[in-house]
């Protein structure tokens, strides 16, 4: 095998006279497939990409498109099953397929440092942090204990955990996730690599916290010169933070450019697509009541032979010729595998404008949806006045101690009117889905009211209580944990039904066709179980169940969070026509700006259980009053390049207080840079339709003009 | 690994709109076919029908006197006299008395077994759905009964009562349930937090209904292996009372009585007493294990095809 890597290195000459440097990893056509029982998975097919020394490659793709398994074909932690059966790995120009396993497990484990999503399954939670980031030093440098727990603090410090000298003691369970997420760092610099593999490692981390994160990596690139692969699914976070990126999709790369030049011009027709899914590109181009464009159909099944471009079935643009040629990369800096390509961009940037949040266009007065969305005209589908909902922290045992009040919700007002969405944003512990819980009778407030269509739930007992169901409606983030794995669907889309005595077998099947029919499914998936749906499916299943009742409202707990950007798009498209068709009211909750932005009417912000400000959705985006509300518009990714934009504007720090004692007065004073003594007063939600819980408001509330002039960050 | 299984997915969306008419097929063959699939299984139901076939319809073929003693053809080995597989120490014929005890074993053992089983599952799942005080309460309860040595119960039941086959399946069910109702409340316990079990009370359902349709289903997998289990234990358990006296009184006979009355004979060459019943245990329990083993695929929605 060592002659034949000779020749190899020679070929990339080409691209070392380009860059001026060898790369530092070079993947040539690799291949991967993974064996199951059920056949032979092609994960990855003629993958190729370089790295170069101190560059950020971004390797973005839906699920499912292989871009985790270029990371762990990388690192070689495949799972059962899966090998590397082509191609090479070139690391510094040696590759990591043809040399022993003694060194290969050296440089993978000093030289590569990988960090994985969860940081709540990375980490030992049996391991002390100290020992644990220090595992790899014990390992590969053989370092003595005293020194590796010095080297532990010294990383730990350099990642910006606050004292690092009492952290290496604790266990992963005292740290919250983004504080893990550092440490999951630590452990993968901790030998100094010469490159790191960052596999989608905010997904799971709130946009202020992911923000910090995304920050803490690129700075520590600079520091220890290191390269970064970045594997996500967010166009957004690549957007901001890559050199390069790759787009993978069905087990290849499709295209790959320099960051700004692909997102100004994307030039294969899946990135095009992909990039027209997101609900901030459909905002920009057409106004917020635009239909996003959704990708049709699926990715492809990747354990049957593929001929041709493999998104073909799902492209716009496709001929014949696409489905029978076999389509590699053009050549050049800016590859894409497209036989026909989006025409590059003139000079004119022509997809992308200025940034979303400058252009706070003086709206004349929009087209507004069916029933006036700002003023209480109509009788509210849901009314909610001064909800607090407290949970009793306790132990366990027989007796149970009391440890005290965890305040989930805090006084929370607002109504919902008939036919409008409702968005509710917050960060993960903010008491949005607790809210969402409430509204919908899973649980019982510890005060406050709640009235639905104009009857108060509290009062109601037994049967009127069950009927009150009908009227609301709860959709689930992950529909497949919210079907019984059991039960069919046919019995799955019965069960509302049954429960509330509606109609006999056969008006009940009639019912459940129709049901199809409004989602878009076909008949044929009434004796399926869930597990042989995809995500957008299983959303749609859901929605139908919601739906049976005939409700009113149907609360939306992050309904759209688990899915790829292109099913995201068929999913909101659905819930809006249903909208249209059906007059339903939505509660929509969700950590996502942008998505709740697209969907929503009226906004409500919450921070630690309060409503921090609330509003028409347009005001709050563009013109936040609340600082919490300007950090977290800041602190989403946009496609939009914009590094400026990026290092300004208002960036919180630390971590959110525990919930057990909140911080007296106002909740954000603690971390809000605009705080002052008067903020331990708590402020009124004051104002007219744009509402804010602020002593100290960015913005007067006022039109969208005087909105620029205010803006306080 | 949420790549590998979307990746694994087969593609399903689009869907020809004439295909939607086909009739929606029923939820017990879509069973029958996976149980079908699992050959071990296939074999285990053979070997049971078997066994049940030789004990409830061969004694219409193969008359033999069970009722009175012979003692002028006592331990004649298999063939002697027109015995296939000899007499026993009182001159019964051991194949008939086979095919008698069998009847007692088979009907003990399901019965008892599956009495055991539905009893400790309602329990379990109640106890681990209300949870609480009625939980804490009803583990007690059999934390309590679990901690009495059940021989010891048995041998004192039996001697207040006259042991008859619904006596003993009584009592062997009334001490078996505690296995299960363990198991199956430790499932009801992390099942009752699912989504799914939320969703259903979001529609205004019942506890009744989250323990009937959601906790039981899906607590099956772990119900019907322990069933099998139990099956076998009740067999062994009727075995027990008869090595100790307490069974079922001669002239009625079971297979663990058999061997137990065998096991004396041992020594003096009587193979013929020993090795059938043993062998007809060990077969009907390991068909039971056969059949669980199906009917637990057979529930496992997964692994159902098209």
């Amino acid at each position: 095998m060592s002659e034949s890597t000779e020749p190899i290195v020679r070929n990339s000459s080409a691209d070392r006279d380009r860059a001026g440097v060898q790369p530092l990893l070079e993947l040539r056509d690799l291949d991967t497939d993974i064996a199951l029982r059920r056949g032979t998975v092609h994960a990855l097919d003629g993958v190729s990409f370089e790295v170069m020394p101190g560059e950020t490659l971004g390797v973005v793709g839906e699920s499912g498109s292989g871009k985790t398994m270029t990371a762990l074909s990388i690192m070689g932690l495949l799972p059962q099953g899966g090998q590397v059966t082509g191609g090479q790995i070139l690391f510094e120009g040696r590759d990591l397929r043809s040399l022993a396993a003694d060194e290969v497990r050296r440089i993978r484990g000093v030289r590569m440092g990988m960090v994985f999503q969860d940081p709540l399954t990375s980490l030992n939670p049996t391991m002390r942090i100290g020992v644990q980031v220090a595992e790899p030093l014990r390992v590969h440098e053989k370092v003595g204990k005293a020194e590796a727990r010095e080297r532990a603090i010294e990383i730990l410090r350099r990642v910006g955990m606050p004292r690092p000298d009492r952290i290496v003691d604790n266990y992963p369970h005292e740290l919250s996730g983004g504080m893990r997420q550092r440490v999951a760092i630590a452990m993968a610099l901790v030998c100094s690599p010469r490159l790191l593999i960052a596999d989608e490692p905010t997904t799971a981390l709130d946009v202020t916290t992911q923000r910090q994160i995304l920050e803490l990596i690129d700075d520590l690139r600079e520091e220890f010169g290191m390269a970064v692969i970045l594997v996500t699914h967010d166009l957004g976070v690549i957007a901001g933070r890559a050199d390069r990126v790759a787009v993978m999709y069905a087990g290849r790369v499709v295209e790959t450019a320099a960051t700004g030049e692909l997102f100004r011009s994307p030039r294969h027709r899946y990135t095009e697509a992909l990039m027209e899914a997101l609900p901030e590109s459909a905002i920009r181009e057409a106004g917020e009541h635009a239909r996003l464009y959704s990708i049709p159909g699926l990715p492809p099944d990747l354990s049957r032979p593929l001929t041709g471009c493999r998104f073909a079935p799902r492209c716009r643009h496709v001929t014949d010729e696409c489905r029978t040629t076999e389509v590699t990369l053009s050549p050049g800096t800016h590859q894409h595998a497209c036989l026909h390509p989006v025409p590059a961009a003139s000079a004119g940037p022509v997809t992308l404008p200025a940034p979303a949040r400058i252009e706070a266009e003086p709206a004349p007065e929009p087209a507004a949806p069916p029933t006036g969305p700002d003023g209480p005209a109509a009788t509210p589908v849901l009314s909610v006045r001064s909800l607090v909902k407290d949970y009793a922290a306790h132990g366990r045992g027989l007796l149970r101690r009391d440890a005290g009040q965890v305040s989930a919700v805090a006084d929370v007002s607002f109504e919902v009117a008939p036919g409008e969405t409702f968005g509710l944003v917050g960060e993960s512990g903010c008491g949005k889905s607790t809210v969402g819980r409430l509204a919908v009778g899973l649980e019982r407030p510890t005060a406050g009211q709640i009235v639905l269509d104009g009857t108060d739930i509290a009062g109601l007992t037994g049967r009127e209580r069950r009927r009150m169901h009908r009227r609301v409606q709860l959709m689930f983030q992950d529909s497949y944990a919210a079907m019984n794995p059991r039960m069919r669907v046919d019995a799955i889309l019965a069960e509302p039904l049954e429960i509330q005595k509606v109609g006999d077998g056969a008006a009940r099947r009639a019912r459940i066709a129709s049901l199809l029919d409004q989602v878009g499914l076909s008949r044929r998936v009434l004796e399926r179980y869930p597990h042989e749906f995809s995500g957008g499916q299983l959303q749609r299943i859901g929605l139908a169940r919601s739906l049976a009742l005939q409700p009113r409202l149907i609360v939306g707990d992050e309904p759209v969070s688990a899915l790829d950007v292109s099913i995201q798009a068929q999913v909101l498209n659905l819930m809006k026509d249903l909208q249209r068709e059906l007059g339903l009211a939505y509660v929509f909750i969700s950590h996502d700006l942008s998505v709740v932005d697209y969907m929503a009417d009226r906004i409500g912000v919450m921070y630690l259980g309060k409503l921090v400000e609330i509003g028409p959705a347009r005001e709050v985006v563009r013109a936040a009053r609340h600082p919490y509300t300007q950090a977290l518009i800041d602190a989403v990714p946009s496609i939009t390049p914009n590094p400026a934009a990026a290092r300004d504007g208002i960036t919180i720090r630390g971590e959110l207080p525990s919930a057990m004692n909140p911080p007296t007065g106002c909740r954000f004073r603690t971390r809000c840079p605009l705080a002052q003594e008067i903020c331990e007063t708590e402020p009124p939600l004051a104002g007219d339709r744009h509402q804010v819980a602020c002593h100290f408001p960015l913005r007067p509330e006022s039109s969208a003009a005087s909105a620029e002039a205010g803006a306080a960050a | 690994m949420t790549t590998l299984s979307e990746a694994a997915h087969p593609g399903t969306a689009p869907e020809p709109a004439d295909a939607s008419e086909a009739p929606v097929r029923g939820l017990w063959r879509q069973g029958l076919v996976v149980f079908c699939e699992n050959r071990l299984a296939l074999v285990g139901l053979g070997l049971f029908i078997l066994l049940a076939g030789l004990c409830f319809l061969g004694p219409v073929f193969y008359h033999t006197d069970q009722v009175h003693t012979d003692l002028s053809a006592v331990h004649l080995a298999p063939g002697e006299q027109g015995h296939p597989l000899g007499t026993d120490g009182v001159g019964y014929d051991q194949l008939g008395r086979l095919m008698l005890g069998g009847q007692t074993s088979i009907i003990v053992g399901l019965a008892a077994g599956i009495l055991a089983t539905a009893v400790g599952t309602i329990w379990g799942a109640v106890a681990g759905f209300v949870g609480g005080w009625a939980d804490a309460a009803m583990m007690r309860v059999v934390d309590a009964m679990m901690s009495i040595p059940s021989l010891f119960l048995f041998m004192l039941l039996a001697a207040i009562v006259t042991p008859s086959v619904p006596m003993l399946i009584v009592i062997i069910g009334a001490f078996a349930w505690l296995g299960p109702a363990r198991l199956v409340r430790g499932e009801a316990l992390t099942l009752r937090s699912r989504e799914y079990v939320q969703a259903m009370r979001g529609m205004g359902g019942t506890g009744g209904r989250a323990v009937r349709r959601h906790i039981v289903p899906n607590a099956i997998g772990t119900v019907i292996v322990n069933a099998t289990f139990q099956v076998a234990d009740a067999i062994l358990y009727v075995a027990y009372l008869s090595f100790l006296g307490l069974g079922v009184p001669p002239p009625a006979a079971n297979w663990g009585g058999m061997l137990s009355d065998g096991l004396a004979d041992t020594y003096s060459g009587h193979w013929w007493l020993l090795y059938p019943p043993g062998i007809a245990i060990i077969l009907i329990v390991l068909a039971f294990n056969f059949i669980g083993d199906g009917l637990r695929d057979a529930f496992e929605v997964r692994l159902r095809r098209r």
